[in-house]
């Protein structure tokens, strides 16, 4: 939270996940023909918001803050 | 089933666990070691969400409303990923004000106003008391399907006194152990160690406990997940349960459903308790918010399997399909294991549920009321400190009897999960006044509390009273009709809003009332001073602990002032505020007037144990609370915010400064260094222009004054005379050369022309000179022609000086010179050696510089040698930068000394080159290949 970097990319997943969890997607996950795949599609998206968080809060304590830029890969 | 006796035995040792671990973790505590010390533990304690609410209710609910519970769960997730923001900050500002709960936070975000705190406790007790009642439910439910199976678990209760009622010892033993570890510190915004730590152990019981039934199911019951999927594909109406067309509401619901979760995961009062007073670092915020969200997922993993093959395999009772799923199987320790951990979802949240609400009913209900009247008024003497933590544990007693009431008079009519999302829905009232308030300083008090008690009765009448009405206390007609038959105020459809679920119902319109009327009355309100400035807090537009101690105006005396502390936190908390730094001496008079640092940090221990308001009514009353009029504060306010901005904009110019005069320094110290040089260059210039001209002008004076002199003598004189004055030209014409090179205005006129005859010709110039001087030269000139491109004149100035160079230098003793001329790729090169000392590596490069020649020329002067300008070099350096080419020192191949070597490009074809060639610059490593 220190590096303005870090802030947008956190408020960049929250939006991510505001869209994941909203109707528009929901209702094309749900409206999958014969057997809805709602459920499998929650949990996909869901473990790939957590993945990401991961990712993006314990990253940061083992790197300096010189290396923070470079790794916009 | 199995033996009635064994469950209880089990379970009552499960709770004497409990207590041991509490007991241990409040020992580590003291120790200093603290066991929840870890981001971990803060995560396992947050999961003290998932109650027996999420243990049996979420197969209930997947069972009937297919995927809907999932939303209960996403929520969170959703309040996790901002927690870096939002929990962040109430984290700050908690510990900085040492609040106690919820109904302190927004008590202490408007002013520390005791109504609004009162009114947030009220609202809490009355919302969340089902929720406490929907645990011990659980628990005897759980029982009586554990003890009656196969039989129905019908009410156990019609039948029962509650004596014999174990929800009801379940209560009584829960209220003694949080007596004893909710309860230790008179402080309450003190951590509650143990009890954190027995509440992260039980997470991992009930997730442990959740994932075994779940896995049996799966995999015992089932052959894995697609033998289960692939059963319940066969059933349409199964499959149709997955979808989304069975959330109550649809998309809408979805959104409601995921809002509410959302706001009640921030705003119910245990979480608040777990996530911020609780909090013991607010880096563990990082951790926790993913491993949180993880936690939900995997204990969630396996409730729609179970929700199926509960269905698939005969119905009952869905909310208890966690029970009797492994009970059908005839299997015993498995069942038992589930039991403990229902009870470990049930237990944990009615141990933190309770300690906040009784922190909120002692320090927000109580304590101003006691506070207010006469009997305890301050002209009595004696000790209110037990008083307080009384208080507190009858508050415990009362919350886990008044559960235990609702319990046994309506619990059995409701379904679990109807009453999880009622007392969500109530908890969500607080959002609008918490969540706007870190956010915005115009929100005021007033309008908090009208948005807050507007939003309180709309939910009440559009969940809590048709709760009522369908557990058969009252007529339900009302709801279909509405109240004396006016059809706009129907409960489910406020308004005429038809078809909506009605939790999504009640959300809006409760929280459009509670809004609205939150920014609506705050934008015509003036707020108090001390609303203002702790507005300016939370919010952060101002430093904490900034104004507070400035804006005191009210006037105490130490003596006062510790006789209230004594009073109420027992002297040895006072003399800890006393103590504290910057140390107050004893021996200051008591009647001398208290500081206003010392002030505000009694008022904050106060407010650490009885909640802020009640904490400012006492200081207030000893310090008569002259606040300073709104004037002060607004201006104070706005000078700090706009001073914040200054700063921030200062600091940024500051930093600019600083690199620019960074920039500055160096290149004064560079200037510096030149304008030294410069110097030393004149005086070295003056010194070796005067050496000629004085003997010139003494061998002058003797012709002049001695015409007698014989002529032999004379022509001596005259020689010499002629000599000096050549030199004086030479050395003048080097300065200007040198004075060119360096300010580029250096013509040279290049020609292709060929190096090797070049050499030779200025070995033969030189040749005699040297070997007068007794230097031997040797030459090896390898190519038959060297075409290069270069001035025929300057090119044989800088060979005649190389040679006279490493003649100079060469050894005393047989001095030897070798040159030799080289092809190497498409360059070549001329090398000058000699046998003399040579020349350090880290020398290498100053000897280009004109000054270190001055060295260099006093130790040749001193071997006795001919003496040059000095100048030599770096001409020769220069001269050969311009026609493209280097001019380095390495070691010698051959000879021990050093060795001269001069690189110049091959000239191209016939074609004559630009003469713009660039500088070389001269190469740092080389390889050592360069001389054969």
């Amino acid at each position: 939270m220190n590096t303005p970097r870090r802030k947008e990319r956190l408020v960049a997943l929250i939006v991510l996940a505001a869209l994941l969890f909203s109707p528009p997607l929901v209702l094309i996950a749900s409206s999958a023909d014969g057997t809805s795949r709602l459920v499998p599609y929650v949990f996909l998206a869901w473990g790939t918001l957590i993945a990401l968080m991961a990712w993006l809060m314990e990253r940061r304590d083992e790197e300096g803050r010189g290396r923070g830029r470079s790794d916009g890969r | 089933m199995t033996g009635g006796p064994t469950v209880v035995v089990l379970a009552f040792g499960y709770l004497a666990l409990l207590f041991v671990i509490a007991a241990w973790g409040d020992r580590r505590a003291a120790q200093g070691r603290s066991l929840i010390g870890s981001p971990t533990v803060y995560a396992l304690s947050i999961a003290v969400y998932c109650t027996a609410w999420t243990f049996y209710g979420s197969v209930g609910r997947a069972a009937q409303f297919g995927p809907s519970f999932l939303l209960i769960y996403l929520g969170p997730t959703l309040a996790m990923l901002m927690a870096p923001f939002v929990i962040g900050k109430m984290v700050r500002i908690a510990r900085a004000q040492r609040i106690t709960s919820i109904a302190d936070f927004i008590s202490a975000r408007y002013g520390k106003s005791s109504s609004l705190g009162a009114l947030v406790a009220l609202i809490a007790l009355i919302g969340i008391t089902p929720y406490i009642a929907l645990q011990l439910k659980a628990i005897t439910v759980s029982h009586a399907v554990l003890v009656n199976y196969p039989q129905a678990a019908d009410l156990p209760l019609a039948d029962e006194r509650f004596w014999t009622d174990r929800s009801f010892w379940v209560a009584l033993v829960l209220a003694v152990f949080i007596i004893l570890f909710g309860t230790r510190h008179l402080d309450a915004s003190e951590r509650h160690e143990g009890m954190v730590a027995a509440i992260a152990f039980e997470s991992l019981v009930k997730l442990a406990a959740f994932l075994a039934v779940g896995s049996f199911t799966v995999f015992v019951l089932f052959n894995g997940p697609a033998d289960l999927f692939a059963q319940a594909g066969e059933h349409p109406e199964l499959t149709r349960l997955l979808s989304l067309a069975s959330v109550p509401g649809g998309a809408l619901g979805w959104v409601g459903m995921l809002v509410l979760a959302f706001l009640a995961f921030l705003t119910l009062p245990r979480q608040f308790q777990v996530l911020v007073v609780e909090n013991v670092d607010e880096r563990h915020i990082k951790r926790a918010s993913w491993l949180f969200p993880l936690y939900l997922l995997v204990i969630n993993l396996f409730v729609i399997p179970i929700a199926l093959a509960g269905l698939l395999l005969g119905g009952g009772d869905s909310d208890s399909f966690v029970l009797t799923l492994p009970l059908s199987a005839g299997l015993e320790a498995l069942p038992l294991l589930v039991f403990i951990g229902g009870l470990s979802a049930a237990t944990g949240m009615m141990i933190v549920e309770t300690i906040a609400l009784s922190t909120m009913v002692s320090n927000q209900l109580v304590m101003p009321l006691l506070l207010r009247s006469e009997r305890l008024h301050l002209g009595t003497r004696g000790e209110l400190a037990g008083w307080l933590l009384g208080i507190r544990r009858v508050s415990i007693l009362g919350i886990l009897l008044l559960g235990y009431l609702y319990h046994a008079l309506i619990g059995e009519t409701y379904s679990l999960v109807t009453i999880g999302l009622v007392s969500f829905a109530a908890a969500c009232q607080f959002a609008p006044a918490l969540l706007i308030g870190l956010y915005w300083r115009g929100a005021r008090g007033r309008g908090a509390a009208l948005g807050m008690s507007a939003g309180f009765l709309v939910w009440a009448w559009t969940l809590l009273i048709p709760g009522f009405a369908q557990s058969g206390w009252l007529d339900p007609g009302f709801l279909e009709r509405g109240p004396w038959g006016i059809a706009w105020l129907r409960p489910y459809a406020l308004f005429g809003l038809e078809g909506w679920d009605i939790y999504t119902h009640s959300l809006l319109w409760s929280l459009v009332a509670n809004v609205g009327l939150l920014v609506g009355v705050s934008l015509f309100t003036r707020p108090s001073a001390l609303e203002q400035t702790q507005a300016a807090l939370f919010t952060e537009t101002m430093p904490q602990g900034l104004v507070p101690a400035s804006l005191w105006q009210g006037q105490t005396t130490r003596g006062e002032l510790r006789a209230l502390l004594d009073r109420y936190l027992g002297e040895a908390a006072s003399r800890r505020v006393f103590a504290a730094p910057p140390p107050e001496s004893d021996e200051v008079d008591d009647d001398q007037p208290a500081p206003a640092a010392l002030t505000l940090r009694a008022e904050q221990a106060l407010a650490g144990s009885l909640g802020s308001a009640s904490a400012r009514v006492l200081i207030d009353s000893v310090a008569g609370g002259e606040a300073p009029d709104l004037e002060t504060v607004l201006r104070i306010l706005d000078t700090t915010s706009e001073t914040l901005e200054m700063n921030r904009r200062l600091e940024q110019q500051s930093r600019e400064l600083a690199r620019a005069s960074e920039e500055l320094r160096a290149a004064n110290a560079r200037l510096r260094e030149l304008d030294r040089l410069k110097d030393e260059f004149v005086a070295m210039v003056s010194h070796e222009l005067r050496t000629p001209l004085t003997s010139i002008r003494a061998f002058a004076e003797i012709l002049r004054d001695n015409r007698a002199l014989p002529d032999e003598k004379r022509e001596h004189f005259l020689d010499v005379v002629v000599r000096e004055s050549q030199r004086l030209s030479r050395l003048i014409e080097e300065i200007l050369d040198l004075a060119r090179l360096e300010s580029g205005r250096l013509t040279l006129s290049p020609t292709r022309l060929d190096l090797a005859a070049l050499t030779r010709q200025s070995v033969e110039a030189v040749q005699r000179l040297q070997e007068d001087r007794g230097v031997s030269l040797e030459v090896a000139i390898e190519p038959e022609t060297a075409w290069v491109v270069g001035d025929a004149d300057r090119l044989e100035q800088v060979i005649i000086n190389l040679l006279d160079n490493a003649g100079k230098f060469a050894a005393d003793d047989d001095p030897r010179v070798l040159l030799r001329l080289a092809r190497h790729k498409t360059h070549y090169r001329l090398a000058v050696e000699d046998n003399g000392p040579g020349i350090a590596p880290d020398e290498r490069e100053r000897v280009f510089e004109k000054f270190h020649q001055i060295q260099h020329r006093e130790s040749g002067e001193s071997r006795g040698r001919p003496r040059g300008s000095g100048l030599g070099l770096p001409i020769s350096r220069g001269i050969v930068a311009h026609l493209g080419g280097r001019l380095w020192i390495e070691d010698a191949a051959q000879l021990d000394g050093a060795c001269l070597v001069m690189e110049l490009p091959e000239a191209p074809a016939e074609a004559p080159a630009s003469t713009d060639a660039p500088d070389g610059a001269p190469p740092e490593d080389r390889d050592a290949g360069a001389a054969p």
